[in-house]
């Protein structure tokens, strides 16, 4: 994009400034188009944490089942690399996704139906929260399994490549994935065919409690890619815009046809899941998280800047929460997957003798008694 | 029709879909190079370049997955995994994804995916290699797993499990690439999920599938010369879906059943299907079902244990005159006990 270079200039340093805050009057050189750039990230930003504080709020009401993940602390990240993606790309991502599910364009109201495991849920209340995927906005799928997801994504880059497409793949995975074998095996085989493809690994620096000190003998994960000779870098998380950049050059280089591993350290606000207290981690360190945290960072410099004033901050605060209770209201209103669905999807081809017995039905029609005359 | 070796039959089934459907490929660990540790994929390299013959790294896990994410896109890969014994590092990719993708995501994905791999034992390769655990697959919904015995078979099973747009687990067995047989020229698919009546006969069911149904066919064969008998043999062809109405309408009409099986016999696939003609043809049943399975070990290297594990003709025999003597059918010559 032809603004890059002007953008770079307006964000980059972290402001100085306390969240809600701001330095009355800056006035940086900033273009209309950036303004729009920066401003729709906030927007997005915003949409991702009312969404998920609106998911956290219904899995306290038993309104959503199962586990419950959220982007909660890894906005910036998420609007930062889906932000880098032509619509024709594809995603692979994990468990924690509702964030790239909406930034990808998948309508909010689809994405908490799914949770709510309804029939308009984006994978039609078969996958929830940890399994969505829609072919048409070419989001491949959260996978529940840790590093299940990378082999998948890096045959998708075999088979655009086959093709000799100008789509790449973006493949996501957690800091804790980085230490399992499919990830080792998988930027291997990328590297030796060349695939187009960028993993990205979300360092929020903890598995569960485990942190990557714990887990990973070399705990600066990007360098985990000079052992397949692949090209990597490492950036700010909590930082949208410099996300963005970093994931611009990474995937410019997977479309030349060059395999890269960026490093996106992020926080976590909340526990592993919606059920985790996290209570392995100190009120000092909780408190540093929460000033680090990224959405109201990223508001104080948009302030500070002079891109939005505190009034345009409360009016797209009042438009996304406004989304995600609409949201949790269409998700309520959709009706619950009919019982005759449920073997629809165990084939896509249909196939002889493919089983319908429910628990309860025996495999063969019992015999008829047989009438020995004595029970009149 | 041509006579040929089931290796032939799959090699020039590869060879031919590849031909006619530019999205079909192979992958797999020494398939092109080297030609395949069986040497079923012999010529492809040099006919069809390395994009459609990839040989990959030892990682059975990250080049499963590939396919998987392959087909995911529409391509129509087929693996080769040296032996089955070898699956199990690709068992997550395998038996969590691509069983899972298609109802997962509630029906948006096909996953045209399929995996060729030989079981089996009686090489003295040991322990680990010698293994028949196609019950993983065929345990998990979603899986389409087929086992053919036949040159025959092998090409109209491969035709089908290539054609079709969900995982197919194409199982092979060692014991059986030399094997010659009539295989019908030109495009003749066969349906997975439907077993065959390989011989007709009233006396008695014989059930077995890959490298026992040939033994079910051989004894069957015996025993109509020295004893008379006249025996049915199930060829199941296809591990899941099973096709067990086939099974109960043959064991409905002999009124005795016995399952060969080269696995081990508890929780096994034998099991199973005893379990179905419990189920099915309960009131019509003269003898307790008797399964013929391996021994309860890891199969030894030396010889003498190797075959002492393995179920034999032998070992079927006995059972057959054993179940044809609890049903008290003495019309028969059966040897010492008749």
């Amino acid at each position: 994009m032809t603004t890059r270079a002007r953008t770079s200039v307006a964000t980059q340093s972290r402001p100085t400034t306390s969240p809600g805050r701001p330095t009355p009057g800056a006035k940086p050189d900033v273009s209309p188009a950036d303004r729009e750039l920066l401003t729709g990230f906030y927007r997005q930003m915003m949409l991702i944490r009312r969404f998920e504080e609106r998911a956290a709020r219904a899995y306290t009401q038993a309104l959503i089942g199962g586990y419950c993940h959220l982007n909660l602390g890894e906005e910036a990240a998420v609007v930062g690399l889906m932000s880098a993606l032509r619509p024709s790309d594809y995603l692979f991502t994990n468990y924690r996704e509702h964030g790239y599910a909406i930034t990808r364009g998948i309508h909010p109201n689809r994405v908490m139906a799914e949770l709510y495991g309804r029939s308009d849920g984006v994978s039609k209340g078969w996958g929830g929260s940890m399994h969505m995927f829609d072919f048409e906005k070419r989001m491949l799928g959260g996978y529940g399994i840790v590093g299940g997801q990378i082999p998948l994504a890096t045959g998708a880059a075999l088979a655009i490549d086959y093709r000799a497409g100008d789509e790449i793949v973006l493949c996501t995975m957690g800091d804790g994935t980085t230490n399992i074998g499919a990830f080792h095996e998988s930027l291997n085989i990328a590297s030796l065919w060349n695939l187009p493809i960028v993993y990205v690994i979300i360092n929020n620096r903890l598995g569960m409690a485990t942190t990557v000190d714990k887990a990973s003998a070399e705990p600066d994960l990007y360098k985990r890619a000079s052992a397949y000779r692949m090209a990597s870098e490492r950036v700010d998380g909590l930082d949208p815009v410099a996300v963005f950049e970093a994931a611009q050059r990474a995937v410019a280089q997977a479309r030349s046809g060059k395999p890269f591993l960026l490093e996106v350290v992020t926080e976590r606000l909340r526990g592993h899941s919606v059920v985790d207290p996290a209570k392995y981690r100190s009120d000092e360190e909780m408190s540093l998280v929460k000033e680090r945290d990224p959405v109201h960072t990223f508001a104080a410099k948009l302030v500070a800047d002079g891109l939005l004033d505190e009034q345009e901050l409360a009016k797209i605060d009042e438009e996304v929460t406004l989304q995600a209770t609409e949201a949790a209201a269409f998700a309520e209103n959709s009706p619950f997957p009919d019982v005759s669905t449920l073997f629809d999807y165990t084939y896509a081809t249909a196939v002889a003798n493919d089983s319908h017995r429910l628990p309860g039905q025996p495999l063969f029609e019992p015999a008829p008694i047989p009438d020995y005359g004595v029970n009149q | 029709m041509s006579i040929m070796t089931y290796r032939q039959a799959l090699h020039d089934t590869l060879r031919s879909e590849m031909l006619r459907d530019e999205n079909v490929f192979l992958m797999g660990e020494e398939i092109g190079l080297f030609e395949g540790a069986y040497k079923i994929t012999a010529g492809m390299l040099d006919e069809f370049g390395e994009k459609r013959v990839r040989d990959t790294s030892i990682a059975e896990e990250g080049f499963t997955g590939a396919a998987i994410g392959a087909a995911m896109l529409g391509l129509r890969p087929v693996v080769e995994i040296m032996t089955i014994n070898f699956s199990l590092l690709a068992l997550d990719q395998i038996v969590n994804h691509a069983a899972k993708i298609y109802g997962m995501f509630g029906g948006q994905a096909r996953v045209p995916l399929v995996i060729r791999t030989p079981g089996g034992g009686g090489q003295q390769l040991g322990a680990t290699h010698s293994q028949n655990i196609e019950l993983f697959y065929a345990f998990v919904p979603g899986m389409k797993v087929v086992a053919p015995s036949t040159p025959a078979d092998a090409k109209a099973l491969l035709i089908a499990a290539i054609r079709d747009d969900d995982p197919v687990l194409f199982l092979e067995n060692l014991s059986l690439y030399n094997i010659k047989g009539e295989v019908p020229d030109g495009d003749v698919s066969a349906e997975i999920g439907k077993a065959a009546v390989t011989r007709k006969g009233s006396d008695i069911t014989l059930i077995g599938y890959s490298r026992m149904a040939h033994v079910a066919s051989q004894v069957a064969a015996q025993l109509a010369e020295s004893d008379g008998l006249d025996i049915e043999v199930i060829d199941l062809r296809s591990l899941r879906p099973l096709d067990r109405e086939t099974v109960v309408e043959s064991v409905k009409k002999t009124h005795a059943a016995v399952i060969l099986e080269d696995d081990w016999l508890t929780y096994g696939i034998g099991a199973e299907i005893a379990a179905t003609i419990s189920d099915g043809a309960f009131d019509y049943l003269d003898a307790p079902v008797r399964r013929v399975a391996m021994a309860e070990v890891p199969l030894p290297y030396s010889k003498p244990l190797e075959t002492a594990a393995l179920p034999s003709a032998e070992d079927v025999i006995g059972a057959i005159r054993q179940t044809l003597d609890a049903v008290g059918r003495r019309r028969y010559p059966m040897g010492e006990k008749s």
